[in-house]
């Protein structure tokens, strides 16, 4: 408890823009083979600094095969309403869930150069507390901090649907399941919010036997991953809506709700439409009857490619998918960044007309039966994946790994953790810098960015833009 | 009757005071007025807000004073409920310098029905336990200014009171919160949000164990 709001807590997502840039980056380090412990490396984004663009600092944790995949903070900008309760926690720890393990570790970053685990929360503890299991993404919002999971009980965790389970945002104890009437809703990826108008979106990618030893190409051709959002009264935890965009949409990931709460749509990432491979994106909104509403507003085709050259799970098509895995929209809601990891490439689309979206910028690394190099010359592994943008949006950071056993079935043979960042352009483009590129270290892959003091992902706000 | 009169006004001014004192502290609730003004566009929507506000706040109050304005008609007893009453604000100030967590319930309340939270909040916060010292001293000033009456005409007079009292307090606090959230909505901006925002929880509940002992020193020597 401070005595006047965390610095970094913002009222609107343009006060947050004009906030000091970022200085660090928290990006999660993965033993694809459980080798190692996974951890949190610590890189320089300050370019005044000697240390700019290399891994200063790095956490590893005490086990090994947590699996770490997406993350978050203990607090942001949602702190801001009254209506939470909790206006003066600091933005200072992290809240990282095992996804194959999952544990939950809670880290101090109050010295970034010097993180601390301050907490470890048990598996055993999380099944009992939740009857869920797989713990995901991570939102700091008005009854504490919601977390995502991907499993719900028992060995392969099919036993019950998973769902949202809610934690102290002072203690970090787990409270228990968030959900009062779930209606539809029998598989879980990503959630997001608007807090003012009080709804909550979630996503579906698909059961733990569906992708912990790899994509079943037979549950893919079958469309049997998610591909359904549902929408929920997000105080009453009720589930109001399930749109299905169509089962050949498979695997509806990413939701992006705008930032300025006074707007009513966002976005979702589908991975792949299996009746022509391509990636799609599809633009929410709420109707003028108050029900939801979608549109496919984004395609992105897939390229032919010579069998040979392909993965063995990729031959019989000879194509090249997208792969859409990841989507991030910058805080003035102008620019969606869309990673084709499959293509190996980098979207950046003007969404200021959430309903046209225009390609603006395109950036190609890595990428199935192409591996682009890097402009600095370093190799790529696999495509772009996880991407963060900074809070000015004029940064935009990615690294590459998917998960640990797609990457091997999609990339066979390859390996490695890159992390690269583009430069935006006045008025749109986007260009990869030359000079900033980690590679890192020998066993890790990169996954999830979280900047300090917060970023594209992470932070809700209370108060609309003026 | 001069020093009566004199710890009435300081009274009286001790309820308006209460009332800015709340209004200011934007945990109850005026940054949701200027949320709700920008939401919609329109400053109608900010004034509804605070009067919403404003209603779940004037609510809390009487739900406090009415239980007690019926028990000075006990009028045998009046050092005595004062003393108790006294007692019962320090002692939820000593429970809110030991607990200084928020109730969770509060974040379940949709943000459309801020009549609801305002009331709720200033549940929560003791916001109306604050005034029963200051107007049971109202009461008892009353009193000694008109002459023992029939206990009847006494709790009348007394339930007026509260009415008056929970009225001044929230009108005071509607006129400091909505004055800050009007400043900020229409000139300065919300970057001032969180520079104005000060953790006043401790504060808080020292006024309220402060306030307590008063009502029970009153109680005692006050005559």
């Amino acid at each position: 408890m401070t005595l006047r709001p965390d610095p970094t807590f913002h009222a609107t997502a343009q006060l947050a823009m004009q906030a000091p840039v970022e200085n660090y980056g928290f990006v999660v380090m993965l033993s694809p083979d459980a080798s190692q412990p996974d951890g949190i490396a610590v890189v320089d984004l300050n370019p005044k600094s000697d240390g700019y663009g290399t891994i200063v600092h790095q956490l590893l944790m005490p086990n090994t095969g947590d699996e770490f995949h997406h993350f978050g903070w203990n607090a942001c900008s949602s702190s801001l309403s009254p209506l939470t309760g909790h206006a003066f926690l600091e933005r200072r720890y992290l809240i990282v869930p095992g996804i194959r393990s999952s544990r939950i570790y809670v880290i101090d970053t109050k010295d970034p150069l010097d993180l601390k685990i301050h907490k470890t929360i048990e598996p055993e503890e999380v099944f009992a507390k939740t009857g869920y299991s797989r713990p995901h993404t991570i939102h700091c919002g008005p009854e504490g901090i919601y977390v995502s999971t991907l499993g719900g009980g028992g060995e392969d965790g099919t036993d019950g649907p998973p769902g949202i389970f809610i934690m102290d945002c002072e203690t970090f104890e787990i409270i228990g399941q968030y959900e009062m009437d779930r209606g539809k809703q029998d598989k879980h990826y990503d959630f997001w919010w608007n807090l003012p108008q009080d709804y909550m979106v979630s996503s579906e990618w698909g059961l733990p036997p569906q992708y912990e030893n790899g994509v079943v190409p037979e549950d893919l051709l079958s469309n049997k991953y998610g591909h359904s959002i549902h929408f929920w009264d997000l105080r009453r935890r009720k589930n109001i809506q399930t749109m299905d965009f169509g089962e050949n949409y498979q695997m509806a990931l990413e939701i992006r709700p705008a930032h300025d709460p006074k707007k009513s749509y966002g976005f979702c990432g589908v991975v792949v439409d299996t009746t022509n491979l391509q990636g799609a994106i599809f633009t929410w909104w709420r109707g003028e009857d108050g029900t939801w509403q979608s549109k496919k507003t984004i395609t992105i085709d897939p390229r032919p490619e010579d069998p040979e050259n392909l993965p063995p799970l990729l031959q019989g098509f000879g194509a090249v998918p997208p792969l859409v895995t990841d989507i991030d929209l910058s805080l003035d809601d102008k620019y969606l960044y869309v990673a084709c990891w499959g293509l190996g490439e980098m979207h950046q689309y003007d969404v200021s007309d959430p309903m046209n979206p225009k390609l603006t910028g395109k950036v190609e690394l890595g990428g199935i039966a192409r591996g682009t190099k890097h402009p600095g010359g370093g190799d790529f592994a696999f495509g772009p994946q996880m991407v963060e943008i900074s809070r000015d949006g004029k940064r935009v950071y990615w690294t590459n790994s998917l998960y640990s056993t797609w990457d091997t079935q999609f990339y066979p043979g390859q390996d490695g953790g890159q992390m690269v960042m583009a430069h935006v352009g006045e008025n749109g483009g986007l260009t990869l810098d030359r000079d900033f590129y980690i590679d890192f270290p020998k066993g890790h892959r990169a996954h999830q960015i979280r900047l300090e003091g917060g970023d594209c992902s992470t932070d809700s706000f209370c108060y609309p833009n003026v | 009757m001069e020093l009566d009169a004199n710890t009435l006004a300081a009274l009286w001014g001790a309820v308006i005071f209460s009332g800015v004192y709340h209004g200011v502290n934007p945990g109850m609730g005026w940054p949701l007025a200027v949320s709700a003004g920008l939401m919609e566009g329109r400053h109608r929507a900010m004034a509804k807000a605070i009067a919403a506000l404003a209603l779940g706040h004037l609510l809390a109050m009487l739900a406090i004073l009415l239980p007690f304005s019926m028990m000075t008609a006990l009028i045998r007893w009046e050092t005595e409920l004062r003393i108790g009453a006294g007692l019962l604000v320090v002692a939820a100030g000593v429970y809110l310098v030991i607990n200084r967590r928020h109730p969770r319930f509060l974040a379940r309340v949709a943000p459309s029905r801020l009549v609801l939270w305002s009331f709720l909040a200033a549940m929560a916060h003791g916001a109306g336990l604050m005034l029963v010292p200051i107007y049971l001293g109202i009461c008892d000033a009353d009193l000694a200014d008109a002459g023992h009456e029939a206990a009847r005409d006494l709790m009348g007079q007394n339930i007026t009171v509260a009415f008056a009292v929970a009225l001044a307090h929230t009108l005071a606090m509607t006129v400091a919160g909505g004055a800050i959230a009007a400043v900020i909505y229409f000139y300065v901006g919300l970057k001032f949000l969180s520079r104005t925002w000060f953790n006043l929880d401790l504060v808080w509940a020292l006024s309220l164990i402060i306030v307590g002992a008063f009502g029970i020193y009153m109680a005692l020597y006050g005559h």
